[in-house]
């Protein structure tokens, strides 16, 4: 017991300076999602036909492939193929990011389907044109509405981040499990490594939630959320 | 070109499609029993005593709260330090369920509480005994509001079977990584990995859209 | 005295209390219903009236006191409640039909699942049932497909086709359109006609005053006082049963 426990202390800095570069990787590709998934949305919503089904055909593939065969086949694939040299970590970002993008841009295109016709038809009244209706009165909307569902993208991706041990990103389970395989005492690395990532992803979602109430405005009706 | 069709006719498919038989059989497995162990944890969220109610709590905020490969490790390589031994398919069936059903539960749990409390009331005046009353009053009605969730969740299986993979089950992806790179063709071979998977997905999603539409009822949903 | 059938006391309630949180909601509540008496229990609302009735089937557990079923003590009947559950019957002011049952499957189910009775008998005991409130034609309907007085007549056979030795009504109108409340009232009239026991609490005072041997008026969780009809209603003791029952005509235009 004290052994264990004096082992998890030991490995406590390495550990954490893992669970550093995890959150490296969410912040990362939760902000390239964000950045790709609003246009993504808008276009979807606003764009002509032809935009609109390119833009259902990413979501579809992105949405449709384990995150581990798009690793496989963006890192050992593409990107060789295109002549990228990418570190594992700037790989991996991408990928996340390209993925959570999809995700993303559904959640944005709900925000703004739900806030019905009235306020884009009030705001062109007033004069404006589409493209500044969408910039000033319905994404600041949209984006208030879709927190909920963005703290919970943000507990997904934390999680499956996880999963890019598999092109041996230095990251929290990596090398949990390196100091796994040298000490042969998988069990105590492993569970100390649930426990960060327990607090990271309940520590996060709680964090989000303060930010969703300083944004909140009176009157706004929140999704569910689900983390 | 030809050569190129032979190769995945030849070469690429075979392994692939064994692949896929194994990835069928860990869905087919964990699906249903996931489904099943979430109604439970979540009747015993709601309707337990203090004691399976915090139990039931606990396991859902450790499941849902560290990454399923994580759970898989624990599974597969931290248990046999404590002589507990999985091989890779049971290891990987064995966390798919837990997993799942954590999830499974909560949207269960959801539609639960959203059930009005005179349908548990009308049923015991009726003379049925608890359990009778959430058998046959409140999951029927609990299940089909939780059909959307549920759904999403089991979608969501499907694609994270191919974790199995990292801990030595050769399923579709493990079949695809091993192939590739003995012939260095990753963009091909995952090409088509992913091109079964699409498939997969777009099946199981109509077959649970044909099931939700079998199973809709005026009034609920 | 010879024992007389008609006079048998099918239901009696002894100094019921119940409170919540520290309110005393129920404070000492008694009276006996006997076979084929129908009972009208009025009172402002939140007096306790279907907490009162909640209590005698023990959906709600009381405080202290006693109830009992045909001379059965059911209060602390704990294991076997369920039994004496079947044998009241109660009717909601929300209905509570099961959504996921049709008007059939409603009135099938407790036959099926408590008393266990072969599929084709309760069909068939179901159908009758319906057909008792004149709804047979609705049976494979759903409860959203049914009409705020439709869905509270299948939650009526649901309760009779467990053949009750009485039933609880709550306010069993209160949810319904107005152009709705003759078709149940008519059912429960019926019901008494045909010498049903019965304690119903309900605001419509006409229908009271014609189906009730006795009513009781409650106030503040205790029985301020009770008589036949006509007496409470001609010529009530206190000034406060006056008061209401003026209020109720002037809100019900009775
Ligand atoms: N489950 C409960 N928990 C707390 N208070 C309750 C509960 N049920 C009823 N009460 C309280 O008891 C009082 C009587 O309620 P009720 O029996 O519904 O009155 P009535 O049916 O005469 O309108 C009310 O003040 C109500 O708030
Ligand atoms: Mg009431």
């Amino acid at each position: 017991m004290t052994e264990n426990l004096a082992l998890i202390f030991q490995s406590l800095p390495y550990l954490l300076e893992g669970a550093g570069v995890t959150l490296g990787l969410v912040g990362g590709s939760l902000g390239l999602g964000l950045i790709i998934g609003i246009p993504m949305a808008v276009g979807q919503v606003y764009g002509n036909k032809y935009l609109a089904s390119l833009i259902s055909l990413y979501v579809w593939f992105f949405r449709g492939l384990p995150e581990l065969v798009l690793l496989f086949l963006f890192y050992f694939g593409l990107f060789t193929l295109w002549g990228l040299n990418l570190t594992a970590f700037t790989a991996a970002i991408l990928v996340l990011g390209l993925r959570s993008a999809a995700y993303q841009s559904q959640i944005f295109r709900g925000s703004i389907q739900s806030l019905g016709e009235g306020q884009m038809l009030a705001a062109l009244s007033l004069g404006m044109k589409k493209s500044e209706a969408i910039l000033y009165i319905v994404l600041p909307q949209a984006l208030r509405v879709s927190i909920p569902g963005w703290s919970n993208e943000y507990a997904i991706i934390l999680k499956d981040s996880a999963i890019t041990y598999a092109i041996g990103v230095m990251e929290l389970l990596t090398r949990a499990n390196f100091i796994a395989t040298r000490t042969y005492k998988p069990m105590p690395i492993f569970l100390a490594c649930a426990v960060i990532f327990i607090f990271l992803t309940y520590g996060g979602v709680k964090a989000l939630n303060l930010l969703e109430k300083k944004v909140r405005i009176p009157g706004y009706a929140y999704g569910r959320r689900e983390i | 070109m030809n050569e190129l069709y032979s190769f995945i006719r030849d070469i690429v498919l075979p392994p692939l499609l064994e692949g896929t038989l194994v990835t069928l059989q860990l869905i087919v497995l964990s699906i249903p029993l996931g489904f099943i162990l979430g109604i439970l944890i979540a009747v015993g969220r709601v309707y337990g005593n203090k004691i399976i109610s915090l139990f039931c709590t606990i396991y859902v905020l450790f499941f849902r709260g560290t990454p399923l490969l994580v759970q898989l490790f624990i599974l597969y390589y931290g248990l046999p330090s404590v002589g507990i031994f999985f091989s890779p398919f049971v290891a990987a069936v064995l966390g798919f369920i837990l997993c799942s059903s954590a999830y499974h539960s909560e949207y269960i749990r959801g539609a639960i509480q959203s059930i009005k409390s005179g349908q548990m009331m009308a049923a015991e005046s009726l003379g049925m005994s608890r359990s009778q009353a959430i058998l046959y009053i409140i999951l029927p009605q609990a299940l089909r509001r939780a059909i959307p969730g549920c759904s999403n969740e089991i979608i969501y299986l499907v694609k994270y079977s191919s974790l199995a993979f990292m801990v030595t089950c050769v399923e579709l992806t493990g079949a695809g990584k091993i192939i590739a790179s003995r012939y260095f063709q990753y963009t091909l071979v995952f090409a088509v990995v992913g091109a079964i998977y699409l498939l997969m997905v777009s099946v199981i999603t109509k077959v649970i859209n044909t099931l939700e539409k079998k199973l809709e009822i005026p009034g609920i949903g | 005295m010879p024992k007389d059938e008609a006079n048998e006391v099918v239901l009696k309630v002894e100094e019921i209390y119940k409170s919540y949180k520290g309110k005393e909601v129920l404070k000492g509540i008694s009276f006996e219903v006997r076979k084929g008496g129908v009972k009208v229990i009025i009172g402002p609302s939140g007096t306790g009236k279907s907490t009162l009735l909640r209590c005698l089937n023990l959906l709600t557990v009381p405080d202290k006191g006693q109830v009992y079923l045909e001379g059965e003590e059911i209060t602390h009947a704990k294991k076997n409640i369920h039994q004496f559950r079947q044998k009241i019957g109660m009717v909601f002011q929300d209905f509570n039909l099961f959504d996921h049952l049709t008007a059939l499957g409603n009135v099938e189910i407790g036959l099926t699942r408590v008393k266990r009775m072969n599929r084709e008998k309760a069909r068939e005991k179901a159908q009758e049932e319906l057909r008792r409130v004149g709804l047979e034609e609705q049976a494979s309907l759903y409860p959203a497909q049914l009409s705020g007085g439709q869905k509270q007549r299948v939650s009526i056979a649901r309760t009779l086709a467990m053949d009750p030795k009485v039933i609880l009504f709550d306010e069993p109108t209160s949810a319904l359109d107005p152009e709705l409340i003759g078709e149940v009232l008519e059912v429960i009239k019926n019901l008494a006609l045909q010498g049903m026991t019965m304690v119903l609490v309900t605001h419509e005072m006409g229908f009271a005053r014609s189906v009730a041997n006795e009513i009781i008026f409650m106030e503040e969780g205790k029985i301020l006082e009770s008589g036949p009809p006509a007496q409470l209603f001609s010529n009530p003791k206190y000034e406060r049963t006056r008061q209401f029952l003026h209020k109720i005509s002037e809100l019900y235009g009775e």
